[in-house]
């Protein structure tokens, strides 16, 4: 999307499969992404079609009988997917952060707050346990934990969703990482606490200069945090631009169709919201040609036999349709 | 939200550390039926360990005038059995090998299952199954019938008899340990520590053993009891301590023969082995509250 040395994170061809060589099913089918230094890319997408796993593949932890069966990862020269494990072990928390969904679940119930931020440093660097928490209590501050001195000693069970989320953030940033992965950080909260939330977000992703791939199928909360967007439909990407393209000439299709789900209160309300008719498809039994092509209004007979692949529209805008010239501006 | 919360000022992690070890304590005192328990148990344990240096009599002094003295006889507070043997003497005497045999082997069984059932639980695989078909062969024979194999290969002895029920006690807490950890592995905070780059060993020791261990710990302890049961059977075998030294199984089964006429012979053992393993279910109770932060509050 941009020149080459901007680029921190390359994903290319990633194919992951869950479950067993025959049964499984291919959860994410020849993925191509680019993380750009300092910027963040939204993953949309239905449930299921492949966000999660493309998070989990990046970081390489797929369990077994589940794999990862193509594609790379490039990172800092060098293909995550061919690392060994301990090589991968210093990549994940200390070069690439993670967030979670749940913040009620991701944390260890038996661990103080502290202890488990302090946990993570001490996993990446040779610092003394005291230091760890030390820098652990400095980290809850930045994330907005207010006498963090005095609450790190505490539970999880003490904190609130929100603070949760926020101790989950200060691990994911405890050893500056480069990336941050936020596989939908807001799901689990409310409203008011999601807005908090994904303000200190893009707040310490700018000010450590990382990139942000934010996982979600929230359109509202890619408006205003990404630089980029990539949209997934069960498995593939089928369109990937900038954020303005996709809002203002989105040319998928599935990306038209999503944005007419969008409810916007500036909307007129007499024009009800148009909901995507029929659901994915069933990844076992991928229907032939595009695998959008039986929910979508274009379709023709030729969607039908043909997988279209992604197209270079501009430099920035790229759609994986055979339609693309009937659906300018849609 | 939690009740109002008093803030430290200063931010030392040394007085947080501190603070939560603390807790810890505070909430096992809080805890009356524990402590109580737990003081108990020592003050049993310390009569046991001092038997030489306060009993007036040895516990294998036959005198055969005082057979069958009752309780509060002059001389003998507990009585006498049917040997003429001082009672108080026996159980404290009794209790060094009970508790001994009751707490040791459950200690080191504990251990070395938890190992193997959270290997198991957390590699799965190949290992798991090596583990845990290794496990299910012991797991195959009954109880009792087990440590009777395994003591019987050995020489008698109080050695022996905890060897024997450390190896028979070790399937029943590996497999409860890898089922519990098998429900821990499962949840998020695993994945998020995996993704923070947390290594096998830090996981399995920071993350899953301070979640499986209350569960473990109860089930220990409620064992212990059964242990001292299960050795004194052995000994009732002639496959443990041999007479005339006597645990309190083999007091139990000395007795026995003369239930009706002297009932205190049987029983004080028999309440003895009892109370032991209410003791210590009470105190497991207690430690797996207080090692439990979600229970700790309050």
């Amino acid at each position: 999307m941009s020149s080459a040395d901007d680029v921190v994170l390359e994903v290319r061809d990633l194919r992951t499969r869950f479950g067993a060589a025959h049964g499984g099913i291919v959860a994410v089918d020849g993925l191509t992404l680019q993380l750009r230094r300092g910027c963040t890319t939204a993953l949309v997408g239905e449930s299921g079609s492949g966000k999660s796993a493309t998070a989990l593949s990046i970081m390489r932890l797929i369990d077994p009988p589940g794999a990862i069966i193509g594609g790379s990862v490039r990172y800092d020269g060098r293909d995550l997917l061919s690392l060994d494990e301990i090589a991968m072990r210093h990549v994940r928390g200390a070069r690439i952060g993670m967030i979670f969904q749940d913040p009620l679940t991701s944390l260890n119930p038996a661990l103080s707050i502290g202890g488990q931020i302090a946990e993570t440093i001490l996993a990446h660097e040779t610092v003394q346990r005291g230091v760890a928490l030390q820098r652990a209590v400095a980290l809850l501050e930045r994330v907005g934990i207010d006498h963090a001195a005095s609450r790190a000693a505490d539970y999880p069970h003490h904190f609130s969703g929100g603070m949760r989320q926020r101790v989950l953030i200060a691990t994911a940033i405890a050893c500056n990482p480069e990336i941050i992965i936020a596989d939908e950080p807001t799901t689990a909260l409310d409203v008011t606490v999601q807005a908090k939330v994904l303000r200190l977000l893009h707040d310490l992703q700018q000010e450590m200069q990382a990139s942000l791939l934010l996982i979600t199928h929230d359109l509202g909360v890619v408006a205003t945090m990404a630089d980029d967007v990539a949209v997934m439909y069960a498995g593939r990407i089928v369109e990937y631009a900038d954020v303005d393209s996709i809002f203002h000439r989105p040319r998928h299709p599935y990306t038209q169709a999503l944005l007419g789900c969008m409810a916007g209160i500036e909307d007129d309300r007499q024009a009800p919201l148009e909901p995507i008719a029929g659901a994915p498809p069933d990844l076992r039994a991928l229907p032939p040609g595009c695998r959008f092509a039986p929910r979508c209004t274009q379709a023709l007979g030729s969607c039908q036999q043909q997988e279209p692949a992604l197209q270079r529209l501009s430099a920035t805008h790229h759609a994986a349709c055979l339609r693309l010239d009937a659906m300018v501006d849609g | 939200m939690d009740a109002p919360r008093v803030t430290i000022a200063s931010p030392a992690p040394r007085a947080v550390i501190a603070r939560a070890s603390g807790w810890r304590l505070a909430a096992f005192r809080r805890d009356r039926g524990a402590t109580l328990a737990a003081l108990l148990l020592l003050a049993l344990a310390a009569g046991a360990i001092l038997a030489p240096w306060i009993t007036f009599h040895g516990p294998d002094e036959a005198d055969n005038a005082m057979r069958y003295a009752p309780l509060l006889s002059p001389g003998h507070l507990l009585g006498t059995d049917q040997q003429g043997r001082d009672m108080l003497a026996r159980l404290l005497w009794g209790g060094r090998i009970s508790l001994l045999v009751g707490v040791a082997p459950t200690l080191i069984a504990t251990a070395i299952g938890l190992a193997l059932g959270m290997l198991a639980g957390y590699a799965r695989g190949v290992t798991d199954q090596i583990i845990m078909r290794s496990l299910d062969v012991l797991f195959a024979f009954p109880m009792v019938l087990l440590a009777i194999a395994v003591a019987g290969t050995l020489r008698p002895g109080v050695s022996t008899e905890m060897i024997a029920i450390t190896i028979v006690l070790i399937p029943y807490i590996g497999r409860l340990a890898r089922t519990a950890t098998l429900s821990v592995v499962a949840l998020p905070f695993i994945e998020a520590a995996r993704a923070a780059g947390g290594a096998p060993v830090s996981i399995v020791l920071r993350y899953i053993l301070p979640n499986v261990f209350g569960p473990i710990l109860v089930y220990a302890t409620t064992l212990m009891g059964l242990m001292i049961v299960v050795g004194s059977g052995l000994s009732f075998l002639g496959l443990g301590v041999q007479p005339p030294t006597a645990d309190w199984g083999a007091m139990v089964a000395d007795g026995r023969v003369v239930l009706r006429r002297a009932p205190h012979v049987t029983v004080l053992p028999g309440m003895m082995i009892l109370l032991v393993s209410l003791l210590f279910n009470f105190l497991g109770d207690g430690l797996r509250d207080a090692l439990d932060p979600r229970r700790r509050r309050q």
